[in-house]
């Protein structure tokens, strides 16, 4: 079988397993959000948190709760790492205390479900920031995705009410009732193929030469999973999902694609059952898969043909890529992602291909939609429909509507709020680390640098580490050293801002649709559930992508994939 | 003012308390579970794929391992070892931050597709292969030219232990046949028949081989 093939078909199997799971998980994640009922367990909780599930919060008490419980969460990790050093061994491994900047930028990064590393998890990070640092916030910021994302559904199916449920109630129910069960048999499933899940920290084995090695343990397959599953891809390792104990083999590696898209992809039949029409679901399910495959085929494409001098040398674009997996599965990983808010990574971005390389650029600045991160995708891509309607009832002049909701100018305001905020974080903080005299000594591939590449290459090390922070992404063109105050300063402001900004502005649009009286559907309504729609709605994310980013693009990427 | 700041106060000791109920929930119960599951059902994986030769330890077959001499080249990188089957070139790095411990990090070289540097190193490990393997530089395959994404990379392709087998035997004074079926015996093909690409796994062939040398009574 030639690899092409083998990497085509590894793909048509990914589609198959989604297509098998979004039925059963979408409905289920519907009742889970719409149930009355509370687990004792849940129970438990809301009594210790001293919250009332039941009572239905309005936006801003909505979007306080966020806040408190993400404020909490940064402050609670940036203290478990500065203590680290006077944590016992069993505890920290006997690493000492994260520095104030990286510990900021950690906290950051993994409160925002980004889970951008500038610190390497084998020499920095012992068991008590692993397992009970960070990945507590793989489950905890997934499930504050979801929430927002249910809140804005709500926003769109109540009517004339502005209350949009209880954060405390769906945080809870989130990680108990859907990212937990799913993570435990995920897990099973990832030590099953050889993921290793154990305490016995570092320990040495033998070598086949003589002499011995010394090997991680740690809570991995248990910690691998959820950062798939929630979108998160902080890995334990410095290698991430390419390290043999993280993604042990080809099928590990597929089934950790699957963990990615899984939940993104159900939940726009979530949206479907909440809101009472599943086709709505699937024209926004559609718009998703379409630019998802478009993108992975055109990855599959331009690393298969491997252009670029070194790897034109070598005969294939296996550099950062693992023999295991070879370079079909590591393209489709790539594109799945950056499409999501995920991060993870099997193969080494830095190392594609110059169009390689700015596709998964690219990926990131469609603002993660397709299907995005678990809770943002569905968010980010309703945001998106909004847009699009609007721009269709410009072209026939009537006032656009939504599921039944007008779009007015408060909620095209809103929406507008929501789509600028990313790019200018990007821009403007690219920008800025380029004008700077400073800051440019952390890149690796510099023009005249004695590690020579092209001036193209290192300005798309910036532009991509931005890009990945503002966009909760967290992958990185690693070439960069991103461990110096300046980029973890603000490369962890642009991830705060990047996923609590568009938060405000998507419950303030909830909000504002909740309160609204529908109105009824007649002649000359927008058939958003109809193809054309679809095919508008991509459409408009491209072409307002393209436009946004174009001339950075051009800049990085494009100048070193002509050069 | 003042109830302001109170509301707020209380606000964020609701999270906090949230936060602590579901680190318990998440970092305490919920991995202590997972790894309850996987001590009893899968000991060996969970705890590292841990492979003996001769009643020792000789490492994880899901890390990759280097075989080479005593002896440096002129940069003091030590020498392959002509014995063994020799792994992907990695670019894993020593521990910089924390030296309490031996750990090697792993990682790639993140170098570019048009870097020099790059260009340059895939050149020389073809001349370098080649030379080492009397083989023609031409028919040295992808993975023997460029750095893994882990640096641990436990396989090599079979075409790449195909082209060290006439070397290995030479060097265990082994027929060239035997250790020609033995890379044939242990190359993997693609899970199910689709995923991922065909491989051999090096420390499980070069423990085999040590084996067969072994037998054959000269080492």
């Amino acid at each position: 079988m030639s690899p092409v093939l083998s990497g085509v078909l590894q793909l048509l199997a990914l589609v198959a397993a989604l297509a098998l799971s979004y039925r059963p998980l979408g409905d289920y994640m519907a009742r889970v959000y719409s149930s009355e009922k509370h687990l004792r367990a849940e129970k438990l909780i809301y009594r210790t948190i001293g919250a009332d599930p039941d009572a239905g919060m309005r936006w801003p008490a909505y979007l306080r709760g966020v806040l408190a419980f993400s404020v909490a969460g940064v402050l609670f990790l940036y203290l478990l790492q500065r203590i680290q050093g006077v944590l016992p061994d069993s505890l920290s491994l006997g690493f000492t205390a994260i520095s104030p900047d990286q510990a900021f930028n950690t906290a950051a990064s993994f409160v925002a479900n980004t889970n951008w590393q500038s610190y390497s998890g084998e020499q920095a990070m012992g068991h008590a920031v692993q397992t009970l640092g960070l990945a507590v916030q793989n489950f905890v910021s997934a499930a504050v995705g979801i929430a927002v994302a249910v809140a804005l559904v709500r926003g769109f199916a109540r009517s004339r009410t502005g209350e949009l449920g209880n954060f405390w109630a769906d945080l809870v129910r989130g990680t108990v009732r859907i990212l937990i069960p799913l993570s435990v048999i995920g897990a099973t499933v990832l030590v099953a193929c050889g993921a290793i899940q154990n305490f016995s920290g570092i320990h040495e084995i033998g070598q086949l030469t003589g002499g011995t090695q010394q090997v991680n343990g740690g809570a991995v397959a248990s910690q691998e999973v959820i950062k798939e599953l929630g979108t998160n891809g902080g890995g334990y390792f410095n290698a991430n999902s390419a390290h043999p104990f993280e993604n042990p083999n080809a099928f590990s590696n597929l089934f950790e694609i699957f963990l990615i898209l899984v939940i993104p992809f159900a939940l726009t039949r979530t949206f479907g059952k909440l809101v009472g029409n599943v086709k709505q679901g699937y024209a926004i399910l559609a718009a998703m898969g379409v630019i998802w495959l478009g993108f992975t085929a055109l990855m599959m494409w331009t690393e298969y043909a491997h252009h670029g001098a070194a790897l034109q040398a070598a005969g294939g674009a296996m550099e950062g890529k693992e023999q295991r997996f070879g370079v079909g599965a590591s393209a489709i990983f790539a594109t799945t992602t950056t499409l999501t808010s995920t991060g993870a990574v099997d193969s080494f971005h830095s190392s594609f291909t110059g169009l390689g390389g700015g596709l998964t650029l690219l990926s990131m600045m469609l603002g993660e939609i397709a299907p995005g991160g678990v809770g943002s995708g569905l968010y980010g891509m309703l945001v998106m429909a909004i847009i699009a309607v609007f721009i269709a009832g410009l072209m026939v002049g009537r006032t656009p509507e939504y599921l039944g909701k007008k779009i007015g100018t408060r909620e095209i305001k809103l929406a507008a709020c929501y789509i600028l905020i990313t790019p200018t974080l990007v821009l403007g903080f690219t920008a800025l680390s380029m004008a700077l005299s400073s800051p440019p000594g952390s890149i690796l591939n510099v023009k005249g640098n004695s590690v020579d590449g092209s001036g193209a290459h290192g300005f798309s090390e910036v532009l991509y580490a931005f890009t990945s922070g503002a966009n909760n992404n967290g992958s990185a063109f690693a070439g960069l050293n991103a461990n110096t105050p300046w980029y973890n300063t603000t490369i962890g402001l642009a991830m705060l801002l990047g996923r609590f900004l568009p938060m405000v502005f998507v419950l303030a649009l909830a909000g504002s649709l909740a309160e609204q009286t529908p109105v009824p559907e007649t002649a000359g309504t927008l058939r958003t559930e109809k193809p054309l729609f679809a095919g508008l709605l991509v459409g408009a994310i491209l072409i307002i992508t393209g436009l946004t980013y174009f001339p950075a693009l051009a800049l990085g990427p494009m100048a070193e994939g002509l050069s | 003012m003042n109830n302001s700041v109170r509301s707020t106060a209380r606000l964020v000791g609701a999270g906090l308390r949230a936060l602590l109920v579901l680190t318990v929930v998440c970092g305490v119960i919920y991995p202590l579970v997972v790894t309850g599951i996987a001590q009893a059902a899968f000991h060996d994986k969970a705890n590292g794929s841990e492979v003996k030769a001769g009643g020792k330890s000789a490492g994880s077959e899901r890390l990759g391992q280097s075989y080479t001499l005593e002896a440096k080249d002129k940069d003091g990188n030590p020498l392959p070892d002509p014995k063994f089957f020799q792994p992907r070139p990695s670019a894993a790095g020593p521990n910089a931050e924390n030296t309490k411990y031996q750990l090697i990090v792993s990682g790639a070289s993140n170098l570019a597709a048009d870097s020099k540097t790059l260009l340059d190193s895939v050149k020389q490990r073809r001349a370098d292969v080649a030379a080492f393997n009397h083989a023609d530089p031409s028919a040295v395959p992808v993975d023997a030219l460029t750095a893994s994404a882990s640096g641990l990379d436990p396989d090599i392709s079979p075409a790449y232990a195909r082209l060290q087998a006439k070397r290995v035997a030479e060097a265990n004074g082994l027929p060239a046949g035997k250790v020609e079926k033995l890379v044939e015996d242990h190359a993997d093909g693609r899970i199910l028949g689709f995923m991922g690409e065909e491989r051999v796994n090096v420390l499980k062939l070069n423990i085999a081989l040590r084996e067969l040398a072994g037998a054959g009574g000269k080492r």
